[in-house]
This record gives C-alpha cells, structure tokens and sequence, in this order.
C-alpha cells in the first residue's frame, strides 16, 4: 500500500496506467481531509509555522527589544502582558516555535532514518544480530529519556546540534522497535519468498522490496517523534539544558518566568505554556489520524 | 513459572549491565576530561589533574569500565563531587520522596484511565468514544510542567485551593502530605491518562471482537458476567504493559515537575546534580532508576503471565 499522503490533482485520470498507486493515495488523502482531527491539527501548526517564519514582520513590538517597565499586566497596549525585562510577551510567543520548529523535526527525523535502518536490519536478518540489538534496544528503554538527555547535555555542553543528537538517538531504539515488528509481518509473505528465490541480495530485499510495504508505520513513527520530541526539546529548555537565554523559546519562558506565578504574575507563563501545549496537541492529532487511516 | 522467572531474572541481569555500560560512556567516555568537564575551561591544570586523580577518571577507560561495573554490582556508588558524602543514602532519601509522589499519580490515573478505556471500547465510535479518545491524545501531548504550571496557575494562585509548593511540613500526617502532593500528582496523572485509557480501549476492542467473546454471549451470559471473565482478563495485558514502561518515563516527567512545585526528591536531586556537574550523583541516579524499570516491567511480566498461561507457556519452551 502506498501511503504517501501528498495531495493529487482532483480531475479525471489522466493516465489509467499510474492508476493504482495513485488511486490508493487519492483515496488515503480523501479519508484523511474529511478528519476534523487532522485539518485541525495542520492549521494550528501551519500557524506557528507561519508566525516563526515572518517573525518580527507581523509581531506588534520587538520580541527582544526591553521597555524597562517589568511586569505589566496584559492590556489593550501589550495583549499578553510583559514579562520580567518588559518585553511584550505576545511578540515573544509568536516568535517562540523559531527554534523547536527547527530542533525537533531535525531530532525526529534523525531518530526515524537510524531507527529503521536498524529496525529492518534486526527484523530481516534475525538471529544473533537481532538478539544482540534487541538486548541494547531494551536497555536503551530502560532509560529515562529526559534524564539521559541532562547527563549527556551536561557532559558534552548544552548546544542546540547537541540536543538534535542526543534526542535524535534516544528516539532511535524506540523507533527501530517499531520498524522490527513491521518487518516481522512483512518477510513471511511471498513477495518477499520470490525475491530471495530470484536470487535478489539482502540490501535489495529490504530497501526495494520490504521498506516500500513498511512505509505506513514509519510515516506514523515520524509524526509521533515529531510531536514528541517537541514535548522532550521544550522540558529540556524548561530544565535549563536545551536552548539558552535570549532566545524566545516557549520552554525556556516557562522556566525564567514560573517563579513570578505565585506573586499572582501568570501572563509570562501561562501564555507561552498554552503555546506548546497547542503545539503538540495538534501534532499528535495529525499522528493520530495517519495512524488510524494508514491502519485501517 | 519457576524457569519462566529465572529466565526472566536472567534477561533483567543482561539489560542491567548494558544500560549500566551506556551510562558509563555517556559520563566517562565521551568527555575527553572529566575533571576539565567538572571545574570548566578556567580551572588551573593542577586542580583539574587532581580532582581526575581523586576521583580516578586519570586511570585507562578499561580498568574504569571494569571498576564502574564492580561498584554497581556491589551497590557502591561513590561519592557526590559536591557534598563529598557517598550518593546512595542521599538517592534512597529522594528515591522515597519521589515514590511517593509517583505512586500518587499512578493512583489517581491508573482506575480513571482503565475505566475511560472500557468505556470507550463498548461504545466504539459514538461521540463518547471519539471523545474519550481525543481527550487522551490531548492528554498525552501536555508536558508536565506545562499542566503544571497551569494547576499552580489556576488552582494555586487563583482559586487558592491547594499550595503552590509540595513540601509538607515536617511531621505532617498523610492526609496533609496528600494535599501538598496533589497537584503536582494531578500534573503527572493527566500525561499516564492518555496512554493508558488508549491502550485499555485498544486491548478491550480486540477482545470484544474474538470468538471467545461471541462465544460468551452466545451462550447466554449477562453482559457483567461476559466482562468479567472473559473480556477484562485479556484486554488488560496490554495495559499492564504500558503500566509498566511509563514507570521509566515517570522519572523522566517527575524532573521538571519536581522543579515547578520545588518537592525535594529524585528529580530535584538530579536537576541539582545537573548545575552542579555531578557527574556520580548523575550516573548513580540514573542506574538506580533503571533498577526500578527493571523491577516494574519484571512485575509487569509476571502479572501477565499469570493473567495469560500462554505467555509463561511460550517463554519455558
């Protein structure tokens, strides 16, 4: 099953010899835009996607620029109020997905290509490749991914690459036992009995034959570690280890601000909270529904 | 069940020394110095050439690798950089505070979230259902310390219900230790939410659909009855499971929700540890909480095995 979930052209076929492949995509799609669940979802991102981007060109003030004026309450002037340096904390929630929109897709994909590439190798080649790599894979699990994330980040220096990498490969066990199972199902057809009757080499078998039929769960796997590492890159920033003072990340004005709450001063942490939550909620809504399409 | 659990036991064992080897590369391979990473780039040669002879980070990676397994083997974590007292009755302490706090999140979760799921299955795809399964992937998607910040901000600060901090006062007896605990318990409960009401609903729509269960109602059982025997016994092994995996990322949450309600336990510790470079307390805290995920999903594998012969049957064969 092809699972990409590009949009097609609404028309007549053009072509009856692309058909099926494209038939099936057009269909997927369809399912998918009737989904309240997955518009919503890509609107909200597609939103602070477009907020990061223009950035300072639709912002109402300088979201680094100081007023000297401390904590004002939110007013008609400054919507969300402004936080401890004067700053308007509206400006600074738009632009603050600028690096986790760049940090955590890096880390989800980085997580993903390494966890299938191992995943198809443990679940094709089996034996003691397999069970030597399942005995890592579950000793990684075993970890805490946010307190292996602040020993490392303390050892190597907090930079963002650094959170890229380290979160990129704790995702990778987790990813690559999902592609295994995938691939468990996929090699006892016989497609893939034909190939290796036909002569086909391993490498051939598993990027040609198998990886095409197991694309489904790693689309999925994708979007879910894309929302997730949202969640582990901003209590990274939240911990202090991710990214660092000035930048407007959500996290991090979570984590300068949360002290003022109970002095009754919520907008600088409440706003930018709302902001991830909204974030990776409408990222695991979009996963959400890919999971449920793609399954059915 | 005797070779299931030694088996299993043994596995446990193998998993144990593998995430002990990945800590022990993360904390003293992949810094070239220890000591230099410890005082930073200023600190004078002599200090940092004495601390790394201190602490013996100056010897060849083996011999370290070799004693770093000895000490955890033997329960002989070392001292703290920072305090210069040895870090295991320290993690005890904060391990105690912190499993009070988890076990009060797993409560207040774990009867919500499977009676969530059950429902939620019986009604597949009515409103309630969609419902119920939208709210658990919200759920899910909050980081805790945004939930937390949001009951601190809300239930704290503006309705004044609960305190803001989870420190009891000392001596304070267990209905007030649960009121200072409640909230940031709420925090952690509401992320297990999602994934356990999910997984209840998946296991318990599975089973709703086999022929046992048809079976069941075919041959006149009441509907309680058919749940009772039948459906919940199957459709909860793959909750236990996850049950069982959140408890290593219940420490992973715990930090940052520690840091919000500034509760002194194995979050606060390792936070602390972090600014500090404490780089035993760290590797030490990390082993330990790996210690108990392997203790929880041991649990967990027994009480599945015990739910569903066939599994303990398929690991003696």
């Amino acid at each position: 099953m092809d699972v990409s979930v590009t949009p097609t052209p609404v028309g007549p076929m053009a072509n009856p010899a692309v058909s099926e492949r494209a038939q099936a995509r057009r269909e997927t799609f369809r399912v998918l835009i009737r989904r309240p669940a997955f518009i919503l979802g890509n609107v909200i991102v597609l939103g602070w996607i477009i907020t990061a981007v223009l950035g300072e060109r639709i912002t109402p003030y300088d979201p680094f620029n100081q007023f000297f004026a401390g904590h004002l309450p939110p007013s008609p002037e400054h919507w969300m109020g402004t936080d401890r340096l004067g700053r308007d904390v509206l400006s600074r929630v738009m632009v603050g997905s600028r690096d986790v929109l760049i940090i955590a897709p890096l880390a989800a994909m980085l997580g993903v290509i390494a966890g299938t590439l191992l995943g198809l190798v443990m679940g094709y080649y089996r034996g003691t490749v397999d069970d030597v790599l399942s005995r890592i894979v579950e000793a990684f699990l075993a970890l805490p991914v946010v307190l292996i994330a602040l020993l490392t980040l303390v050892v190597l220096g907090t930079s963002p690459f650094v959170v890229v990498c380290v979160v990129g490969i704790l995702f990778t066990p987790i990813v690559a036992r999902t592609v295994r199972s995938a691939v468990l199902s996929e090699r006892q057809l016989d497609y893939v009995t034909a190939a290796k009757l036909r002569g086909e080499s391993g490498p051939f078998i598993l990027s040609r034959e198998i990886f095409p039929n197991v694309l489904g769960p790693t689309v999925v796997e994708m979007t879910v570690r894309f929302g997730y590492a949202i969640f582990t890159v901003a209590t990274l920033s939240f911990l202090g280890v991710g990214l660092q003072p000035p930048s407007p990340d959500w996290g991090l004005s979570v984590s300068e601000e949360y002290n003022n709450m109970i002095s009754g001063v919520w907008w600088p942490t409440l706003f930018p909270a709302l902001a991830i939550a909204s974030t990776v909620i409408a990222v695991n809504l979009v996963a959400d529904s890919l999971q449920s399409v793609l399954s059915e | 069940m005797a070779r299931f659990i030694s088996r299993r036991l043994l596995l446990s064992l193998i998993t144990l020394w593998l995430l002990a080897t990945i800590v022990f590369v993360i904390a003293n391979v992949l810094p070239n110095d220890v000591g230099r990473t410890i005082l930073g780039p200023f600190a004078p040669q002599e200090s940092v050439d004495a601390l790394n002879q201190k602490l013996g980070t100056d010897r060849p990676i083996i011999v370290q690798y070799v004693d770093s397994m000895r000490r955890v083997a033997t329960f002989d974590y070392g001292d703290s950089y920072v305090s210069g007292q040895a870090v295991l009755p320290q993690l005890a302490a904060a391990m105690v505070r912190s499993a009070k706090l988890a076990g009060l999140a797993l409560l207040l979760t774990i009867p919500v979230a499977i009676a969530a799921g059950l429902f939620a299955a019986r009604r597949r795809d009515r409103p309630v259902d969609r419902g119920i399964v939208l709210l658990g992937v919200t759920s899910s998607s909050i980081p805790e310390f945004v939930t937390g910040t949001i009951l601190v901000v809300v239930v704290g600060v503006q309705l004044k219900l609960l305190p803001v901090l989870a420190t009891p006062p000392p001596n304070a007896d267990i209905p007030t230790q649960i009121r200072y605990l409640l909230m940031p318990a709420t925090a952690m409960a509401i992320v297990y939410f999602g994934y356990i009401a999910r997984m209840t609903r998946a296991g318990t729509i599975e089973v709703l659909q086999s022929d046992y269960t048809r079976t069941a109602t075919m041959k006149g059982l009441t509907t309680g009855q058919v749940m009772r025997r039948h459906v919940l016994r199957n459709a909860l092994i793959p909750t236990v499971a996850v049950i069982a995996v959140q408890v290593g990322y219940l420490f992973g949450g715990i930090i940052a929700v520690e840091k919000i309600f500034n509760y002194n336990g194995m979050g606060q510790t390792m936070l602390f540890a972090a600014q500090q470079k404490d780089i035993p307390m760290l590797t030490a805290g990390a082993i330990i909480i790996g210690i108990v995920y392997m203790l929880a999903t041991l649990a967990a594998d027994m009480t599945m095995a015990w739910m569903n012969p066939r599994i303990r049957l398929d690991a003696e064969r």
